[in-house]
């Protein structure tokens, strides 16, 4: 008799959970390996303290009542809940905070979109330790994890959040407007994102053109050079913002992996300054990201600078499992 | 237009050439001529061959339904691919990257209902909310939530037109290119929604892990699209 479980969960058989549980340990022993120790939190919080790092992402949270009609929320990241036992638990402690994870996080789903309800994270958050020397270590730790995992040709995608935002202040756009561009930038709608500059007063043609622009340059070290070129206040931090942290990577060894991207926007609502993206050739969908949150954790009472990342356990299966078809077939 | 180099990314080696997905049906046409524009070579498409895939040189071109286009670009299965705005606004949840307004396959989505017939507006009126019928429900819903109205939107496959006709609707939401398919079935537009036109899409990793060729194929359509 067959008894239904909902869309977007799954059970998990011997042959994958063995596969999984190498993967895991492989992962953990590096984070392990650079003094990243493991912690567990609850997957059940108060509706009220999640939101407290990010309301916007807990919109797509599960929340339900509780005997004592408390909202209560499954967490949706594990980014948040960390933030908020480092202040609970580690408040006095002497920073940087080395912490990762392997836990299940619950997001709401589109029905048949294949989405997941329930997925596994691995990552790190390093609290504590600022640009550009954190987010190289937790770029580095990447490295190694995607190294561990057999992702020889995965390429981790290094952004900056502050860019935009600065650049759209710069330019004098706020308000709705703002929001409307920003949501552009994200979604990558170039076509939406140009007629939607063209329509703001006193935002000429070159403006728009250099919005635009900017968002195509990705790619090696050269494209900090292109982007200078371009202009403006915004750009010439965030450029020295990246710069700072690629000459650390550089220095670190791990620079080959990375690919400078100027167009990178997380929808987490947290991240500020370097933000990352990770992608194999292998699938078509994101790995894994993570970035800098460095007010993250004031909102909870703790005036730490912090960095970390999280890779899609299941997704880095599949690529894992598609890397070596690929490699049987050729 | 910045053509931003790969270095860098001496492992992110490409598996074959970029596969783009061609729309069948009404943007086909057009689709093969603006890549003819942008260097593609298309003449085996353009022979009544019952394949779906064709090698050419530099760009694997995989041809579909114009709805699929987001599907297939969304998972990478397909790198790139062509298709109309109505499409992308309809499935606005799957995550492609919109790069490029191809300019041609212009049409409209419009409200239309009977010529001289007042049940959109009675029906408005006396029952709060009017019944629409349309292959496109989330931009029917979308539009009427905007514009504060309360719709029962009527999905249907086929000919949209026929369903105010004989009483499925008031009204209906649908493209209209000339208007001679409105006319013939005594429809006439009463609200334009949006405008659309055909769109160059990629996939999110295709866009930074094949970034050199994604944006050499991306200017050289920009140009045969100048003209």
């Amino acid at each position: 008799m067959i008894h239904p479980i909902p869309p977007g969960t799954r059970d998990v058989l011997p042959d994958e959970m063995r596969e999984l549980r190498r993967l895991n340990r492989a992962l953990i022993e590096v984070f392990e390996d650079r003094g990243y120790g493991e912690v567990a939190t609850p997957a059940i919080e108060y509706d009220q303290v999640l939101a407290r790092g990010d309301a916007r992402a807990s919109e797509g949270a599960y929340r339900f009542f509780d005997e004592r009609g408390d909202l209560l929320a499954l967490r949706s990241d594990m980014t948040v809940p960390i933030a908020r036992l480092v202040a609970s638990r580690f408040a006095d402690a002497e920073p940087p905070l080395r912490l990762c994870y392997l836990a299940s996080a619950h997001r709401a789903v589109r029905p048949q979109r294949g989405q997941m309800r329930e997925f596994v994270q691995a990552g790190v958050e390093l609290i504590g330790a600022p640009a550009p020397q954190g987010t190289a270590e937790v770029v580095e730790v990447l490295e190694a994890a995607l190294k561990a995992a057999g992702l020889d040709r995965a390429v981790i995608g290094l952004g900056d959040a502050d860019l935009y935002r600065q650049l759209l202040t710069e330019l004098g756009i706020e308000g709705a407007a703002r929001d409307s561009v920003l949501e552009r930038l994200e979604m990558h709608d170039l076509v939406g994102l140009e007629a939607e500059l063209s329509e703001i007063a006193g935002i000429g043609a070159e403006q728009v053109a250099t919005c635009v622009a900017l968002s195509q340059l990705r790619g090696g070290k050269e494209v900090l050079g292109q982007a200078r070129g371009l202009g403006g206040v915004a750009v010439e931090r965030a450029t020295a913002r990246l710069q700072e942290t690629y000459d650390e990577l550089e220095r670190r060894g791990v620079a080959d992996r990375v690919q400078i991207d100027l167009g990178l926007l997380r929808d987490r609502g947290y991240y500020s300054g370097a933000i990352v993206e990770v992608y194999d050739p292998a699938l078509g969908h994101v790995l894994g990201g993570g970035g800098r949150y460095d007010g993250l954790l004031k909102r909870f009472g703790v005036d730490l600078p912090a960095a970390g990342f999280a890779l899609y356990l299941e997704r880095v299966h599949v690529a894992q499992m598609e890397e070596s078809r690929r490699g049987r077939e050729s | 237009v910045i053509s931003a180099g790969v270095a860098g990314l001496g492992r992110a080696k490409s598996d074959g050439p970029l596969k783009l997905a061609v729309p069948r049906g009404a943007l086909f046409a057009e689709t093969l001529d603006i890549l003819d524009g942008a260097g593609v070579d298309t003449s085996e498409l353009r022979g009544d061959s019952r394949s779906l895939i064709f090698e050419t040189e530099g760009v694997t071109l995989v041809t579909m339904r114009p709805s699929d286009v987001p599907t297939y670009v969304e998972a990478g299965a397909a790198d790139v691919g062509i298709t109309g705005k109505d499409v992308l606004l309809e499935q606005s949840d799957r995550r492609v990257y919109e790069l490029l307004d191809l300019g041609f396959g212009h049409c409209r989505m419009v409200l239309a209902g009977r010529r001289g017939d007042e049940s959109l507006g009675e029906s408005q009126r006396r029952l709060g909310m009017m019944r629409i019928a349309t292959k496109y429900p989330r931009i029917a819903e979308r539009h009427f939530e905007a514009t504060g109205r309360q719709i029962e939107v009527i999905e249907v496959k086929g000919s949209v037109e026929l369903a105010p006709l004989i009483g499925l609707g008031d009204g209906i939401v649908d493209l209209v290119a000339t208007g001679r398919t409105l006319e013939e079935n005594d429809l006439e537009v009463r609200e334009e929604i949006l405008e659309c036109t055909a769109r160059f899409v990629a996939n999110r990793v295709a866009h930074k892990l094949r970034a050199a060729e994604v944006d050499e194929l991306t200017a050289k359509l920009r140009e045969a699209v100048a003209g």
